[in-house]
């Protein structure tokens, strides 16, 4: 049997029908830690999304009675995670903060790649403005994201929406970089020469070629960049930017008002916090696991 | 070597041109009126008209911002309102903690990112390496001021180990000529001083260090399996040299270049965490006097603290690219 003949017989057994997404998912599922990732991020979800269902009490229910012999009761059968200060209960206070968080990472997600997706691919593909865009890429990636972030959330005011803003902002020029070089190595591929020689307009040849072969870095990028988005809107919340009204159950404002009470009451500290690194490890692991599935090259590696 | 490194200099002019832009609209855009923005709400109209005459709010833009530009080159950041200092004290007062801290915290994390990523790549698959990755992804995964006050439970308050705010104990007499606590101690010759500074300084900077320390060791990790498989190494087996010293002349040295690029990519964010970590410990630094400055609606603290830090970090950030140009004479000579 000739070379050609083993190599068409081997070829369809070892790629799967569909192209670079289908193999994509294919790799994802046969990775434990992407499962372990995607596990902890659909509970995470599930739990954001029937708060009402799954927390036994309201996250605002004051009950002065409990913490009437000091601060604060442990954990207990009643209160699994205890009470907070004003003796609310933190197990429903924790699962409400997924709702916050998951609204953070979301929104300021959103707002970072869609302001990043736009302006990088303007970038890397008209080439006009580029330098301009880039310049002021620069100068933003110059400042510390969370310091920049800071600076956004005070100028605003602290608040949830100043957090979204502030955080979706400093993602924009980190999105519109990746766009942008992931635009520039696409664009000199053949087939976009052959789009565009057919007569496709420039605005298709972006939307329906390029983009679908410049998004993956983006995607992987931006899974990450939820992780991130959740740790320093945390940080936010912990500096008093966060939500205002002091009730708010947000894990980055609770774990400040945990502080005070570190001598006495560290598990008020303890479950918030587990509840940030469990739900950022998820979105990491999951992060990863796209960019080895999307990458095989990189296999085992950073 | 001349020409490459003006050429770096020359591109800090654009940046800090920009940075000076954005930080100036960033005070104009404060809510209410800059005058008032300076002055705090309760500001009476007398002042409020005082302060515009002063900052000449009625002029062009351009000329403003070439008033504010030229009160920068004088090192003039403006003054606090909750201490009426001028902003330039406080940050010489206070950076030199930030910088300990900084310091001490890159120190833990290349003292143990280099080595757990080096022996992580050698028993590659293994049960270290596994461990490695782990601790990593906690690392990446953790908020910097949580894993703060678990250090701070476990260390400070069960174990009473270690102070738990501060930079230094109040029963110590020390002398600060430098404001930098641990050499203060050593120029001095006071060597409780020195302890009690170095005390100070374990927690905070093992909480600022753990991702730095996660992201160092997964480089140097990832870069020595690359250098591994390089034709060299394999020679410099073949010809039979020693295993330790492939390791540490071929392997270790040329798996170095990458992990030295990351470290100069930490300062931003040292600088950054630093306002996390130095709020758990009441540690009196830049991160704790920002910190304070947003509590108190302080902006023009706010605004000289961020400018401040990012300009360090450009700085910094540039010095980094330059000595790359020393370190790799591709990047040197390609003259880019």
């Amino acid at each position: 049997m000739g070379v050609i003949e083993i190599e068409a017989q081997q070829v369809p057994l070892q790629t799967t029908p569909g192209g670079l997404w289908n193999e994509a998912l294919y790799r994802l599922v046969r990775n434990p830690g992407a499962i372990v990732g995607a596990v902890i991020v659909t509970a995470f979800v599930v739990v954001a999304l029937f708060a009402p269902l799954l927390a036994p009490y309201s996250p605002t229910d004051v009950n002065l009675d409990l913490v009437a012999n000091g601060c604060c009761p442990g954990p207990s059968w009643a209160h699994p995670m205890g009470v907070d200060d004003l003796g609310r209960d933190e197990l429903s206070r924790v699962i409400y903060g997924a709702r916050y968080s998951l609204l953070i990472g979301i929104v300021s997600v959103t707002v970072g790649l869609t302001a990043g997706l736009l302006l990088g691919s303007v970038a890397g593909y008209f080439g006009r403005v580029d330098n301009l865009i880039m310049r002021v890429v620069d100068i933003m990636l110059a400042i510390p994201g969370f310091l920049m972030a800071i600076g956004i959330a005070a100028l605003m005011g602290p608040g949830l929406l100043s957090v979204m803003i502030a955080i979706g902002i400093v993602n924009i020029p980190i999105f519109t970089r990746l766009m942008r070089g992931s635009i520039l190595a696409q664009k000199e591929n053949d087939y976009v020469l052959a789009a565009r020689a057919v007569g496709v307009p420039n605005r298709k040849v972006l939307a329906n070629h390029i983009l679908p072969n410049a998004i993956s870095p983006v995607i992987v990028a931006g899974t990450l960049a939820l992780a991130t988005a959740i740790i320093d809107a945390a940080g936010l919340g912990f500096l008093g930017l966060g939500p205002q009204e002091p009730s708010t159950p947000e894990w980055g404002t609770m774990l400040t008002d945990a502080v005070r009470y570190l001598q006495t009451a560290p598990f008020l500290a303890f479950f918030p916090g587990l509840a940030i690194v469990i739900v950022v490890m998820g979105f990491n692991l999951i992060g990863d696991g796209l960019r080895e599935a999307l990458d095989p090259k990189l296999r085992g590696r950073a | 070597m001349l020409r490459f490194t003006v050429r770096r200099l020359l591109l800090l002019v654009p940046i800090l041109i920009g940075l000076s832009l954005l930080v100036f609209v960033w005070i104009r855009a404060l809510p209410g009126t800059p005058a008032e923005a300076l002055l705090g709400e309760r500001a009476d109209e007398q002042s409020i008209a005082e302060i515009r005459e002063q900052l000449g709010l009625d002029d062009p833009f351009y000329i403003q911002y070439w008033r504010y530009v030229q009160t920068l080159a004088e090192g003039d950041l403006g003054t606090s309102i909750i201490s009426r200092r001028p902003i330039t004290d406080e940050i010489k007062e206070r950076f030199p903690a930030t910088i300990e801290l900084a310091l001490a915290a890159g120190f833990f994390a290349l003292l143990f990112g280099v080595p757990l990523g080096f022996f992580a790549a050698k028993r590659y698959g293994g049960l270290f390496d596994n461990a490695s990755l782990f601790l990593s992804l906690i690392g990446v995964s953790i908020p910097i001021f949580f894993l703060a006050i678990i250090l701070k439970w476990v260390f400070a308050v069960r174990l009473g180990w270690l102070p738990s705010i501060g930079r230094q104990d109040v029963y110590i007499d020390a002398e600060h000529p430098t404001n930098f606590y641990v050499l203060d101690g050593i120029i001095t010759r006071n060597w409780d001083a020195t302890w009690d500074a170095i005390k100070h300084l374990i927690l905070p900077a093992i909480a600022l260090g753990s991702i730095p320390l996660a992201l160092i060791s997964r480089i140097t990790r990832a870069s020595v399996l690359d250098v591994q498989n390089e034709d060299y190494v394999r020679t410099a087996r073949a010809k039979g040299l020693p295993a330790h010293l492939v390791d540490g002349r071929h392997i270790f040295r040329n798996a170095l270049l990458p992990v030295t690029t990351v470290i100069g990519l930490q300062i931003g964010l040292l600088l950054s965490g630093a306002i996390l970590t130095e709020t758990v410990f009441a540690f009196p630094g830049i991160g704790t006097w920002i910190q304070a400055s947003i509590e108190n609606r302080d902006y023009p603290v706010l605004q000289g603290g961020i400018l401040f830090i990012a300009v360090i970090v450009v700085v910094v950030n540039l010095m980094v690219d330059i000595s790359y140009g020393f370190l790799n004479p591709r990047i040197r000579l390609s003259g880019r």
